[in-house]
């Protein structure tokens, strides 16, 4: 077995595209679910709409690179709205039910055959990238870092506008929940009516925190669509929302670096498990009947699914979650 | 006491108090101060029935009713509430006390009816403004925020915060200075309400009494004028109780009104100033704590009586002599226990 790829691959994992991508949904996601209580459960929504917002901005409208963020932008705030208005009011599950759904239509929509022109159907658009990378100050050719975080040109242009995304949301996020601000959203998500008893408007909050989200949210689908240079609806489905539930909740929710350790750490665990098991197949260690070299992707997602499981068994309130906290919530 | 030998006094209705011992929680020094003397004294002319106008009223409700499916949980004609004054608001489990402030506060939507505040209407104002408008409430079952710190519970209670607004949040220069008084006037609170030692423990690992302390604190950092406690001495141990009585006692000579709820029938007659008695959703008496608690109707509704028509003096006494025999009963298994 080959430990210093396997080695190397892990590593590159945990500063990678997915890791950025997952860092910065997540970190929406903390906003709204982890200081605000709110069940957004359709956070894939908003990565698609900046995904999308860029893709057919610039593929479609044929307009520059910098308009398509903006399109995707104003398109997340209002997807925030237009889900809030009705739900809002109403208990936190219908919230849930609700962004579970319009992500699906979102989905739905964009990979729809009648609107094929526009979104480019089942598989997507490509080639609206190059105005993004035109920008990059680094050489095509050429590889950028050190040790085993080499790069090429490309990757290493949108990893380090990535990074400095998570690094802004962060820096953001930071100086909200420290402020009056914060404690307002924590307060509702503790008890919204003693909240509301104090005088805070309750339902203008949430709508703030689920548009600031969505809006993070949304920059995560920049990364996602300019890093592959591609956008495809089946990559925008429910189970992109729950691995960004799972990485919040590995870091642990309502930290400001939670998300950013739990995405770090997914990823790395499963391109790590997938390493091993690749090389340990190839090398005949694992018995055909067991395991054959297809079955790796699966497994590995099991394996994952059994390390979080043991996780949360042991630490429940995540990586930098703290226990008291988690005490309380017992009573 | 006003009430006579045959009548059973509805102090001793509270579970626990021995027969005929009436002061069980000694009245608090000093005596009354100047604004509860003037409250009584204002009061002193007005009729003791429900409804009655007030020379001064601060809070006003008018045919506000509240159904849930067949039963009509509030059905109140017209009640004022006098300005300055503690008022309380008393009536057996399921009259409609709690309901009646939800709908007051904007916690719940009545049915009909309309009420004000000051003079202005309160019919569909959202809860919060309500309580920018110095109306501020409490929970009967008490809304502590768990997994904030006590300190944070309080700052969380001031109104009109720079740093609570979005765009100047990030900036603490813009809302540090407001803060920082925020958190004096908390401290102040917190220690008037032994509480400080708490300061930076999470609210979720008070005590259940000590949560209704915070959350009565937390109440008033909104600096409000009219503050409606429901059931605010419950659970609370009796040393407290004294020290709570003499807080929402303070309250009135701050010059606020206080409405509450309770049960325990000598803090009403130690406080307040004024009672209203609410059963089976309206308003069947009013008037000076002695007064309403010597009331048939009172007595009436609190065991339960469940007739329309005034009872004769023979019936009254028999029923009254029956639900003696049952208390007396009640309180030897208690005691035998
Ligand atoms: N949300 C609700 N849905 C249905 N019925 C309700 C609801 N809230 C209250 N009720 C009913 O309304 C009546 C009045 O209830 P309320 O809580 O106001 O009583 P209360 O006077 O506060 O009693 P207690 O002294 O026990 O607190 C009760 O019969 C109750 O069952
Ligand atoms: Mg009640």
């Amino acid at each position: 077995m080959d430990w210093s790829s396997i080695l190397g691959n892990t590593a590159r994992a945990a500063i990678g595209l997915e890791t950025v991508i997952y860092a910065l949904a997540a970190i929406g996601l903390n906003v709204q679910f982890g200081y605000a209580g709110l069940l957004n459960f359709g956070q894939a929504a908003f990565v698609a709409v900046g995904a999308y917002g860029i893709a057919v901005t610039v593929t479609v409208l044929g307009l520059p690179f910098w308009l398509g963020v903006v399109v995707g932008l104003v398109a997340a705030v209002l997807l925030a709205v237009l889900l809030g208005i009705p739900t809002l009011r109403l208990r936190a599950d219908y919230l849930a039910i609700a962004t579970i759904a319009a992500a699906e239509i979102v989905r739905l929509t964009v990979r729809s055959a009648t609107l094929r022109d526009q979104t480019g159907g089942s598989s997507g658009l490509s080639g609206f990238a190059e105005g993004f990378y035109d920008l990059s100050p680094f050489t095509p050719g050429q590889s950028y870092g050190f040790g085993p975080w080499v790069f090429g040109a490309r990757l290493a242009w949108i990893l380090l506008v990535g990074w400095v995304l998570v690094a802004v949301c962060c820096l953001v996020v930071f100086l909200l929940m420290r402020s009056p601000w914060g404690r307002v959203l924590k307060g509702i998500r503790e008890d919204e009516d003693a909240v509301r008893s104090l005088g805070k408007n309750v339902y203008a909050y949430k709508m703030q925190a689920l548009v600031i989200g969505g809006v993070i949210g949304a920059l995560a689908g920049f990364v996602f669509g300019v890093g592959r240079a591609s956008v495809q609806p089946d990559l925008y489905g429910t189970e992109l929302t729950f691995f960004v539930y799972t990485v919040l909740l590995l870091g642990g929710a309502a930290r400001v670096l939670g998300p950013v350790v739990g995405a770090a750490i997914f990823w790395v665990a499963l391109v790590l498990i997938e390493n091993v098991l690749v090389q340990a197949v190839g090398a005949g260690y694992v018995p055909d009947w067991l395991m054959s070299s297809t079955q790796v992707g699966q497994v590995r997602f099991m394996l994952v699914g059994l390390a979080l499981m043991l996780l949360m068994i042991f630490r429940p309130q995540g990586i930098f979650g703290d226990r008291r906290e988690l005490a309380i919530d017992a009573r | 006491m006003p009430a006579d030998e045959n009548r059973p006094d509805l102090t001793d209705l509270d579970e626990g108090t021995p027969h005929g011992g009436g002061g069980s929680h000694p009245a608090i020094a000093p005596g009354p101060g100047p604004r509860a003397l003037a409250a009584r004294e204002v009061l002193r002319d007005v009729p003791r029935v429900p409804g009655a106008p007030k020379p001064d009223p601060v809070l006003v409700a008018d045919g506000v009713v509240r159904r849930f499916g067949g039963l009509t949980a509030v059905d109140v004609q017209h009640v004022e509430f006098q300005r300055g004054a503690i008022t309380a608001l008393i009536g057996p489990n399921g009259a409609g006390k709690t309901t009646f402030f939800n709908l007051l506060t904007g916690f719940d939507r009545p049915d009909e009816g309309s009420w004000t505040f000051e003079g202005r209407s309160l019919a569909r104002v959202p809860a919060h403004r309500v309580a920018r408008r110095g109306m501020v409430r409490t929970f009967q079952l008490t809304k502590a925020l768990s997994r904030l710190t006590v300190i944070e519970n309080m700052r969380l209670g001031a109104t009109g915060q720079v740093g609570e607004r979005l765009l100047s949040a990030m900036f603490r220069r813009v809302w540090r200075g407001q803060e920082d008084s925020n958190t004096r006037r908390a401290d102040e609170l917190l220690r008037r309400f032994k509480l400080d030692a708490k300061r930076e423990d999470f609210a979720g690992s008070l005590s259940g009494g000590q949560r209704k302390l915070l959350e009565m604190a937390r109440a008033l950092m909104t600096e409000p004028r009219l503050v409606m406690l429901d059931e605010p001495m419950a659970g609370v141990n009796p040393a407290l109780t004294q020290s709570l009585l003499g807080h929402v006692k303070d309250l009135r000579e701050q010059g606020m009104t206080v409405v509450f709820v309770e049960h325990d029938m000598d803090m009403v007659r130690d406080i307040s100033d004024w009672v209203v008695v609410m059963a089976q959703g309206t308003v069947v008496a009013e008037g000076p704590p002695d007064a309403v608690m010597a009331d048939p109707a009172v007595i009436d509704a609190y065991l339960g009586g469940h007739h329309d028509a005034p009872l004769t003096e023979e019936d009254e006494a028999e029923q009254i002599a029956a639900a003696e025999a049952e208390l007396e009963r009640e309180h030897d298994q208690e005691v035998g226990r």
